[in-house]
């Protein structure tokens, strides 16, 4: 009985979420989440501040109960056999957040200690070990948490999560109030411990998951509207979003711009130095010649000297730009 | 189990890596002695007992109690790192009970250090030392009430002071009605009423080295109630 449980769990996806819902009072956080994430793959959870992504990211780690739905990691009900989830988690919370009195050394004892399950292979020095060459701690093995550089306190954040050799690897904002070297240090972390783990990265950092990632679960208000390969979601993002430049103050740009019906995503003073241009960044529905043209034609008429037009970057970030449309996109726009 | 007395032990080093536990050791001791050689009268009465050693601790306790476990939920909350203990698996109990095991251990340190105390008395004349072990053992119970209320409280909120104001309040209330009754004209019901649920009253009997079921029952009936409503406030915390 015990082998069949087992044999159907390692058939189970590692993670699994079916219709995950929370409220905070009136605030809707999560409305029905739904998304599965395979074996071995690094997977970017994305959404604006306040999307829910945290609020999903503490259900599965058993940190907050769902009002609705159901979700397991590896096979494990994250309610009914919560330790057996918890313990195939490595989990890395939102800001990190560590004893700063303890020493790194007695620190990752303990979290080897709390983390411990029947059956492990390794010792407890010998995990320490492992985890200190691969996060790099060595330097400040002994040293107290709090007078670790915020670099060095992420590494320690991501050793207690490696501790136990999870499966899974849940990140949360792990490059957040970092500087930029640290953020190519625990990118490069990141990348490593994706060859071995499956890793669930939630982040609103775009460069970080195109970076990192090879699918994307996007989440807007509480609802997930994209599940996808990073390639399809990166083409079906692009296109969309138009750069602007003119010779004027906003406001003439402004009105030229409602005539035409484009939609203003971003309207700003100053563009190639001068105080003088504005550039805007639009968002149109088709993109094509025809469009491009219409779109001169219209400043030009205006008489507004125009210095750029031309195709905005695309890719994740135009995605991300028409969250507020609501439109499903990738695979899930034809589920 | 296990997993209660690792955490038991990280509350106990963690205060030790704060001012905390060098506060509360220097402080239970100090005080004690403090009211017992000058304030109690001790030299006075020119007797070789502690009834006025024991009758004077709840009283100590009502600070010191609450400033061993003022930060143990407050500062876990604050910081976040209770979000880290409950994604690694513990179940409520260990937590509930690994506070609580830290603080008592604490505790138990402290009054080992009012030692001196008794040691003392002892040595400047004959002290029968059964109501001593009978009052430490009293003393272990009602401390293990007060830490029991004082985590009920820090699991309340994220503020050290607020949960330390809270314990004081709390545990000063309890130990109100066997010093008030006296000069509060109120019915002999009432009376029996709030002397049953008095700490202090409660522990005298202790204190004397009598171990009477009722006030063993108390105490113990006293912490399990406020630990088991430790543990609803932080199952209650995940749901809402």
């Amino acid at each position: 009985m015990m082998s069949t449980d087992s044999s159907a769990r390692a058939e189970q996806p590692v993670v699994l979420a079916d219709g995950l819902a929370k409220a905070y009072g009136e605030v809707r956080a999560l409305q029905g989440v739904s998304f599965s994430i395979p074996a071995g793959s690094v997977v970017g959870f994305l959404g604006p501040n306040g999307a829910g992504k945290t609020t999903a990211i503490k259900i599965l780690t058993g940190s907050l109960a769902a009002d609705a739905g159901r979700a397991s990691i590896c096979g494990y009900d994250v309610e009914r056999d919560a330790q057996a989830a918890r313990a195939s988690i490595g989990y890395l919370p939102e800001n990190n957040p560590l004893y700063p009195e303890m020493r790194v050394d007695r620190f990752l004892r303990f979290a080897w200690e709390a983390q411990r399950t029947d059956g492990q292979s390794e010792t407890r020095e010998q995990a320490i070990e492992r985890v200190v060459e691969a996060t790099g701690l060595a330097m400040v093995f002994r040293r107290a948490i709090g007078n670790c550089s915020k670099g060095y306190r992420q590494r320690v954040g991501f050793a207690q999560a490696l501790l136990h050799d999870p499966p899974l690897l849940i990140l949360d904002e792990p490059t957040n109030g970092l500087d930029p070297l640290q953020v190519v240090e625990i990118r490069e972390l990141i990348r490593q411990l994706g060859r071995t783990k499956t890793v669930l990265l939630t982040t609103h950092v775009l460069p970080e998951v195109e970076a990192l990632a090879d699918r994307v679960v996007l989440i807007h208000q509480g609802r997930k509207v994209a599940d996808d390969s990073l390639d399809r979601l990166s083409a079906a993002g692009e296109g969309r979003l138009i750069q602007l430049s003119v010779q004027a103050p906003p406001a003439a740009l402004e009105a030229v711009l409602q005539g035409f019906g484009a939609e203003i995503v971003q309207l700003r003073p100053g563009a190639f130095g001068s105080a003088d241009s504005t550039r805007a960044l639009l968002r149109v529905e088709r993109f094509d010649a025809a469009q491009l043209a219409a779109l001169s034609q219209a400043v030009q008429e205006a008489g507004l000297a125009l210095l750029e037009l031309a195709p905005h970057a695309g890719g994740l970030e135009s995605l991300f730009q028409g969250l507020d449309r609501h439109a499903p996109v990738g695979e899930e726009a034809v589920q | 189990m296990k997993r209660a007395l690792l955490l038991a032990r990280r509350e106990c080093a963690a205060a030790f890596d704060s001012p905390i536990a060098y506060v509360v050791l220097a402080t239970l001791p100090v005080l004690t002695a403090l009211f017992f050689f000058v304030l109690g009268g001790f030299f006075a009465e020119g007797r070789a007992d502690l009834r006025s050693f024991f009758a004077l601790l709840p009283l100590v306790l009502i600070l010191i109690a609450p400033a061993i476990t003022m930060r143990m939920w407050a500062e876990e909350r604050r910081s976040g790192t209770e979000e880290l203990l409950f994604s690694y698996p513990f179940r409520v109990r260990d937590l509930v009970l690994g506070k609580w095991l830290g603080a008592l251990a604490l505790l138990a340190l402290a009054l080992l250090a009012t030692g001196l105390v008794p040691l003392t008395v002892a040595w400047l004349g004959p002290l029968d030392w059964g109501p001593v072990w009978g009052g430490y053992l009293g003393a272990l119970l009602l401390g293990g009430a007060c830490l029991a209320a004082g985590l009920f409280l820090s699991a309340l909120t994220s503020n050290q002071i607020v949960a330390w104001l809270l314990g004081v309040l709390l545990l000063a209330a309890l130990n109100l009605p066997s010093l008030l009754l006296p000069f509060v004209p109120v019915s002999s019901g009432t009376a029996r009423v709030l002397l049953a649920v008095d700490l202090r009253e409660r522990f005298q009997g202790l204190a004397r080295g009598v171990l009477a079921f009722g006030d063993l029952a108390y105490f113990l009936g006293f912490t399990a109630l406020f630990l088991c409503l430790m543990g609803l406030v932080l199952e209650n915390r995940r749901f809402r």
